[in-house]
């Protein structure tokens, strides 16, 4: 246990900080979009044609290593998560933006096979959704 | 202790663009070795980045993140000389933190 957990859970620290350092277990273990959204305390998503994909292949030649970029159009974006759907958990990673940094993350993640990608986003305590379809010509999650 | 990460900050306009590399296996759990045992899971579970003392990002990452995960962002501000920091933390409690002065 972390001296961090270990502070939160003698209630040191103010729920809020814990909140922020707790790693969502229960998001990251959901097989499906609307286990992680609840497990991330939202409702179903709306989809939105504000969060744009960049930088992101339509064939990706090695699912170990898919690039990932999100931005988000959405006034007050406060999180942009990824959701792989047809990875053994969705959930890939969830970014918090505080005000003043640009809602645009770009990362690069592991795809097992060709699968929509979701990216969520959370503005205004509201949850939007887009999606893209990725094709994987390598899998990233075998031996 | 694992190996630094390679912190590039650099102004953009008005904002400051920040990309990390960092060093980390990023093990699924999922994957299995010769003799045809599981490999535990080992992979980064929260990174922050701070600059000036405030968070301008903070991230959860799950085993689907790429080995060696690269990041990107941007936020506003930031002045040359200044310094980035990032920290992650793994999920055996495995932590680092490296700075990187603004370009």
């Amino acid at each position: 246990m972390t001296l961090l957990g270990l502070l939160a859970g003698a209630g040191w620290l103010a729920p809020g900080e814990a909140a922020a350092q707790a790693w969502n277990k229960a998001a990251f273990e959901a097989k499906t979009m609307d286990e992680a959204v609840k497990a991330m305390g939202g409702a179903a998503p709306a989809q939105s044609k504000d969060i744009a994909f960049v930088s992101t292949p339509d064939i990706a030649e090695n699912g170990a290593v898919v690039p990932v970029g999100v931005t988000s159009a959405i006034p007050k974006t406060e999180s942009i998560a990824i959701l792989i759907e047809k990875n053994p958990n969705m959930l890939a990673a969830s970014f918090d933006i505080p005000a003043g940094t640009d809602p645009s993350i770009s990362t690069r993640v592991k795809m097992g096979q060709s699968s929509n990608v979701y990216a969520l986003v959370k503005a205004d305590g509201k949850y939007y959704v887009a999606s893209k379809e990725i094709k994987v010509t390598l899998g990233g999650c075998g031996g | 202790m694992a190996d630094p990460m390679k912190i590039r900050a650099n102004v953009v306009g008005d904002s400051t663009e920040v990309k990390v590399l960092m060093s980390h296996e990023m093990e699924t759990g999922q994957r299995k070795d010769a003799a045809g045992k599981t490999v535990p899971a080992w992979f980064i579970q929260s990174v922050t980045a701070t600059y000036n003392g405030k968070t301008v990002l903070s991230a959860q990452w799950g085993p689907a993140i790429s080995k060696n995960p690269f990041l990107s962002f941007k936020f506003k501000g930031g002045a040359k000389g200044d310094k980035v920091q990032i920290t992650w933390t793994d999920n055996k409690g495995d932590k680092r933190t490296d700075e990187a002065t603004i370009g």
